[in-house]
Order: structure tokens, then C-alpha cells, then sequence
């Protein structure tokens, strides 16, 4: 699909015009007046660039002020095609560079963007790339599982894989140590104490006092990219919806939108609509719950219970009205698999108009107590500065100030005709992430009162056509935790080539890392509560 | 302060056992597994989750065997943070062949006699994963598995019956 320019949208190509010519003036010869012609991947311009000129395009990129927002790698034929999407107030630019048969590295753009750091070091474990200028050579994803010298993404790597039978557990990692009578080493997890998924944490303190925290994911990595390969549009949205089960909605929404772009299959209204209602109450759903938990983590047990209570209620619902808690594979190729009751239709109005009550009567308790303030305000201070360096999304963004929103700064259908404003605040610490998503709860209960006025009788669901070989597409949508960016390329028989999707996680775990700095061990469960990364959206 | 209290009062007891029943069924399965937890456990039974490689939703689930409405505790079921205090472990997902050692030294460190519970469609027979390089599939794969309860992710009304259906074997 290529992008249609008019006179309203003028605006929004001048930052990537800028950018585009910014990156011709390098000099790439792929480049050059090609560009233009080059097209589109879903919203963003298509931008060839050679790959000797991949680190000075970044440069280029980041000296203008934009955000890294993904990264991957695809193997087709002999060669590798590897992309780097950006984003600058909504609009996006597409980065890609093809390898000439039997070259395997890149330079990096780890210099130039912090947040691609992770990324690259996935594309390299999964997919055998070397960045050349990378500044962190250690493995990622890749602990014992399969061999130094395999790469599953590679198309000669089996499924199945050459696994022992028993992967022994990972070791000779290369954590940051620190030495000094004062200092002491914690290593914590995997298997952590609460009810909550696997990774590993390594603590430096003195004391109490934080010096460092390095994190060790990748526990949880259960191959996706590599499964989706071959599944049809169906089973790719149904391993979408789970590659972090709290996003199912948003993941499935991504994923689905994602092919959709690339079949040129557009759904039809109400689906939009239901969509839209099925990833708000996704948001509150989350947001409840986390309220509830940081509240737990302040040993505020009132408020623990009064949001598990409420969230309770609203997965009854789910449950009753669209038939399953999570609304797991509610989301479909083309449309939605499930309708609005008229239960729904009257009952909704009501449910939303209760909560909206509770939780203006919660929120002064929560301003009111002492105790509880004196935990969250000045707790885990992440400074703008990250934010911007690591490209961190969703609430722990906002809660630095920075409104990045994917329903405001580039909606899709319906968020278009809602005119949505992100909600934000400005100390970067637990508190303003918690009131951050206070904040958002209500928004997304006006949303869903919209949505619920505006939906209009019609089909659910747009026949799939399969797409040609090759056909791409980009999907990009506002999940509960931020923006997830998920890139889908067909095969000649419509089923997946190449799936990737990306989770907010991906740059807010590094935050984690530096927010808690300062702080003291024990505060670190609410710490980390606050930004709530997804570890199996992360290790994938 | 006044906030707070009052909001206690009007909340009210939302538990399920005690009031008209919206699920009877989790009632009954409830004093049911009460009942069976007096007799055969002294009155307490020690959960320890293991998330092997889930997608999260499943944890989301037993998390909320937590909540007022579920509460629980008050059968005599609880969860503790270490396997060593352990009768049951819980374990979710496809096992990631990365998380196969420590679910297999958690379940080392949880004292004789244990259980093994399979929680979801994954961890019962692979879900959406399956076997592959990177996952074991079932627990069952890596584990002896003694209770299966399957869903995607099982509720947590299945939850409270599954149990049920383990212990009163
Ligand atoms: S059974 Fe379903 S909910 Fe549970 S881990 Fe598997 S995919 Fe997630």
C-alpha cells in the first residue's frame, strides 16, 4: 500500500522529507531520487539505504530528533534484510538495507540510539548478524538452548532445533561486578517469590543503596518468530494474542492490522469499533490491577483489594458480554469474533458510570494517605533524559512528560474520529506512572462511552484475500503498556514469511535499570511494578 | 481517614461463600476444598507458582485467586514464596527450554510429598508453542505431572476445581 499524499497530510511528510533528504545527502546510492518510488510499509515511508551507510543514517536520524522504534532482521533467499523503524511526531520512516549474498555485518546503531542496544544483540543471537561498533558483545536472548554457532531465524534452522535433554542453565554471562569491601552482589531469580514470570535481576549495593541492577531476560523466549512462520492469517493472530497474554487485544490488534495493510483487506466499521472497545477495557483491565498491586507493594492492603475488586468485576463482564476474561482471540484477520450483545448495549453505560464513581471516591483516599504517598512520590525517578535516549514508551514516558501516544500522535481508525489527548505528568517517579494511569483509566471510560454511542449496526468482519508474494505490513497501535509495533511479510501462498512483533517492553525494561539507581533493594518490587515490563513480549 | 472507612462500609463483604451466590458452583467447590484441606492437611496447603514460559495470562488468573471475591485463603489454600514451604507447585506454560534447569531445582527444592499441577492448555500439552527449539511443551515433557487443569487461560473458578479434583484423590 503506498502512502497518498494531500494537501492535509503535506504537513505530516515534511519531517520525513526532511529526513529523506537528509539521507540522500549521504550520498547513498540505493537512495537517491529511488526514494519516493521506494512506497510504504503500512504508515511509514519506505527509506532504502546502503549498508555501509546504515550508522551514518541513524546519525542522521538521531541528530533530527527521532525515536528508534524497532528493529529486525529477515532472511529471504541468500541474502538479509534488516530494518530499523523510526518515528518523529507520528510520522514514520522505514530504515531497511539489504546484504549482498555472504555478507553478515552491519555497522551498529547502538551509537546513536541507546535503545536499539537489546535489539540488535536479538538480531544477532537469532539471526547469526554481527554489528560491527556494537558496544555490549554478550549474548542476549540466547543462553544454552541451541548452539553458539546456530541461528534459529536462519531459513536452514529447523523448528525442532538440536536441543539436549536437558538445557543446562544459563552461566557465563558477563554481569557488571563491582569490588570493594562495601559492595555487595544480589542475584535474584529466575523463579522469584510472588506469582509473577521469570528473569533475573543482578543487584550492586552498599547497604541498602542501589549502585547498579543489570537484568538478565530471555528466560521466557519460546521461539514466536520462528513458529509463525507458515501459519496462516488465523493462527498468526492467535499466537499474536499471546506473546504477552495481558496485551492479547493489543497484540492481536497489531498483528491483524499488520496483515490487513499487507492484503489490502480493510474491516469494516463496527469491528473498528469493537476493537477500539475491546482494547480500552484491555487498558482498564491492566491498569486496575497494577494500581491494586503497587497499592500491595506499600503494604496499602485497602487499595489492593478495592482494584482487584473492580477488576474483578469488569473480567466478569468480558466474560459475559464478549465471552472470554482476557478476550483472548477476540481480535481476527479482517474484523472481530465477537459481537455486541444487547446486554451489552445496556448494561455497559451503567458499569462504565460505576466505576467512574468508585473511582473518584478511591482516588482522594489514595492522595489522603500518608503512608502511602511517602512511598510512591520521589520513588524510582526516571530523568527525561532516559526517556528520550532509550526511546521508552506508553505510562513510563508520559509520566516524564513526554506524551508519546500512538492514539494521538498517529491514529488509526477509530482513534481518529475521537480525538484522544495522552495523559501526562511530569516527576518520573512511581507516583506520576501510578496517577499517569489513573489519569488513562478515566480517559479510556470516556472512550468506551464514545465508542458505544458511535457504533453503528453492520458486519463484524471483511473477507481475507491472500496477499501477493511478498506483501508487507506494518501495524502499530496503542497497547495498555504503549506502542507496539508489529511488522507481518507474507509468503507466495498466504502464510507468513516473517513475524515480529514488538512490545513496549522492549525500551522500558532498560529503564527499570536506571530508575531504581539510588533507591534502596527493598523498594525495588515497587519499582518495578510501576513500569510492569513484559517479560515473554520481551524475550519472545 | 473518614474517606477510607467509609469506603470500607459501602464496599462490604464482596467474598463469594457468604453472600447470595452469584457462582454457586465456586461455592461449593469452595467449602468442598475447605473441607478436604481440614482433613487431609491440617488445614493449609502451600502453593508455589512456577512460571516455566507462559504468556503471563495464566499467572493474571492465579493472581486473582487472590482477590476479595476468589479470597483463597480462607480454605486453607496459600501461596508461599519459597518451594521449600511448598506441598504443591503450580507450574504455567510451555517450558522454555531456558527455564527447564530452574523448574527442574525448584521442583528439587520442594520437600517429599509434593504435587505437580499443569495450569493451562500450554503446560498441559503445549498450547500454541508446542515443542520446539526453544520449548519443551508440556510440564509433563520435563516433570511427572500429577493434575492437569486445562484452559487458555483456565479461570479461576477451573482453578479452584482442579485442585479440588488433586487433593481429594
Ligand atoms: S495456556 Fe494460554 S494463557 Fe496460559 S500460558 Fe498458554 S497461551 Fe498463555
Amino acid at each position: 500500500m503506498s502512502a497518498i499524499r494531500t494537501a492535509v497530510n503535506e504537513e505530516r511528510f515534511a519531517v520525513t522529507d526532511r529526513l529523506t533528504g537528509r539521507l540522500q545527502s549521504l550520498g547513498t546510492p540505493e537512495f537517491g531520487n529511488e526514494t519516493s518510488r521506494a512506497g510504504a510499509v503500512g504508515p511509514a515511508l519506505l527509506c532504502p539505504v546502503g549498508p555501509d551507510d546504515w550508522a551514518l543514517a541513524a546519525e542522521a536520524a538521531a541528530a533530527q530528533g527521532c525515536r528508534w522504534a524497532a528493529g529486525w532482521g529477515d532472511a529471504q533467499g541468500e541474502s538479509w534484510v534488516v530494518n530499523a523503524l523510526l518515528e518523529k511526531s507520528g510520522d514514520y520512516l522505514l530504515l531497511r538495507t539489504v546484504l549482498p549474498p555472504g555478507r553478515n555485518d552491519l555497522p551498529s546503531q547502538t551509537p546513536h540510539f541507546p535503545g536499539a542496544a537489546r535489539p540488535e544483540r536479538h538480531v544477532r543471537d537469532l539471526l547469526g548478524l554481527d554489528f560491527t561498533g556494537h558496544p555490549d558483545d554478550r549474548r542476549w536472548v540466547r543462553h544454552q538452548a541451541w548452539g553458539e554457532r546456530e541461528f534459529p531465524l536462519r531459513p536452514d534452522f529447523p523448528l525442532a532445533g538440536h536441543p539436549p535433554a536437558v538445557t543446562a542453565p544459563d552461566r557465563g554471562y558477563g554481569f557488571a561486578s563491582a569490588h570493594g569491601p562495601e559492595v555487595n552482589e544480589i542475584p535474584v531469580g529466575p523463579v522469584h517469590a510472588g506469582i509473577i514470570e521469570p528473569g533475573h535481576f543482578r543487584f550492586l549495593a552498599v547497604g541498602e543503596t542501589v549502585l547498579n541492577l543489570e537484568e538478565r531476560l530471555g528466560y521466557v523466549h519460546k521461539g514466536i518468530e520462528k513458529l509463525a512462520e507458515g501459519r496462516d492469517p488465523e493462527s498468526l493472530a492467535r499466537l499474536a494474542g499471546r506473546v504477552s497474554g495481558d496485551t492479547a487485544v493489543g497484540h492481536a490488534w497489531a498483528a491483524c492490522q499488520a496483515m490487513e495493510r499487507a492484503a489490502g483487506v480493510e474491516p469494516p466499521e463496527r469491528g473498528l469499533w469493537l476493537r477500539a472497545v475491546f482494547a480500552e477495557r484491555e487498558r482498564v483491565a491492566n491498569h486496575l490491577n497494577d494500581i491494586g498491586a503497587i497499592c500491595n507493594d506499600t503494604a496499602f492492603a485497602f487499595g489492593y483489594y478495592q482494584f482487584s475488586r473492580l477488576r474483578e468485576l469488569w473480567l466478569r463482564d468480558n466474560l459475559r458480554w464478549f465471552g472470554h476474561r482476557l478476550l483472548m482471540d477476540r481480535v481476527v484477520p479482517g474484523g472481530v469474533a465477537a459481537d455486541l450483545p444487547e446486554e451489552a448495549i445496556s448494561a455497559m453505560p451503567g458499569a462504565i458510570a460505576t466505576l467512574r464513581r468508585e473511582l473518584d471516591e478511591l482516588k482522594p483516599i489514595l492522595d489522603e494517605g500518608t503512608i502511602f504517598q511517602d512511598r510512591v512520590v520521589g520513588a524510582g525517578v526516571l530523568p527525561e533524559r532516559i526517556v528520550r535516549e532509550l526511546g521508552c514508551l506508553g505510562y513510563v514516558a508520559r509520566a516524564c512528560g513526554i506524551g508519546r501516544d500512538v492514539r494521538e500522535r498517529a491514529p488509526h481508525a477509530p482513534y481518529d474520529r475521537l480525538g484522544i489527548k495522552a495523559v501526562t505528568r511530569s516527576d518520573g517517579d512511581v507516583a506520576a506512572r501510578l496517577y499517569v494511569r489513573y489519569g488513562e483509566l478515566l480517559a479510556s471510560l470516556d472512550i468506551l462511552d464514545q465508542c458505544l454511542r458511535r457504533i453503528e449496526p453492520g458486519p463484524l468482519r471483511a473477507a481475507w484475500r491472500d496477499p501477493p508474494e511478498n506483501a508487507e505490513g506494518l501495524g502499530l497501535v496503542e497497547g495498555w503498556r504503549g506502542e507496539i509495533a508489529t511488522y507481518v511479510r507474507f509468503d507466495g501462498t498466504g502464510r507468513i514469511a516473517r513475524f515480529f512483533p514488538r512490545d513496549p517492553s522492549v525500551f522500558n525494561w532498560p529503564a527499570l535499570e536506571k530508575l531504581i539507581l539510588g533507591n534502596i533493594v527493598p523498594d525495588f518490587p515497587l519499582c518495578n511494578k510501576s513500569v510492569n515490563g513484559s517479560y515473554s513480549g520481551h524475550d519472545l | 481517614m473518614n474517606n477510607l472507612l467509609s469506603k470500607i462500609a459501602r464496599a462490604g463483604i464482596v467474598t463469594e461463600t457468604f453472600k447470595p451466590l452469584t457462582d454457586p458452583e465456586l461455592d461449593r467447590l469452595g467449602a468442598e476444598l475447605k473441607a478436604v484441606i481440614d482433613g487431609r492437611f491440617a488445614g493449609s496447603l502451600a502453593i508455589r507458582q512456577v512460571d516455566a514460559g507462559s504468556c503471563n495470562a495464566c499467572e493474571l488468573e492465579i493472581a486473582a485467586l487472590g482477590n476479595p471475591f476468589y479470597d483463597v485463603e480462607r480454605y486453607g489454600v496459600h501461596f508461599v514464596a519459597s518451594p521449600r514451604h511448598a506441598d504443591v507447585l503450580l507450574v504455567t506454560g510451555p517450558v522454555s527450554r531456558h527455564m527447564q534447569a530452574a523448574l527442574l531445582a525448584t521442583w528439587e527444592a520442594t520437600p517429599e510429598p509434593k504435587w505437580v499441577v499443569a495450569i493451562g492448555t500450554c503446560a498441559a500439552g503445549g498450547g500454541e508453542f508446542g515443542v520446539n527449539y526453544a520449548s519443551c511443551g508440556a510440564v509433563g515433557n520435563v516433570l511427572r505431572v500429577d493434575a492437569v487443569i486445562p484452559g487458555c487461560p483456565p479461570t479461576p473458578t477451573d482453578l479452584v476445581r482442579g485442585l479440588l479434583s488433586l487433593i481429594s484423590r
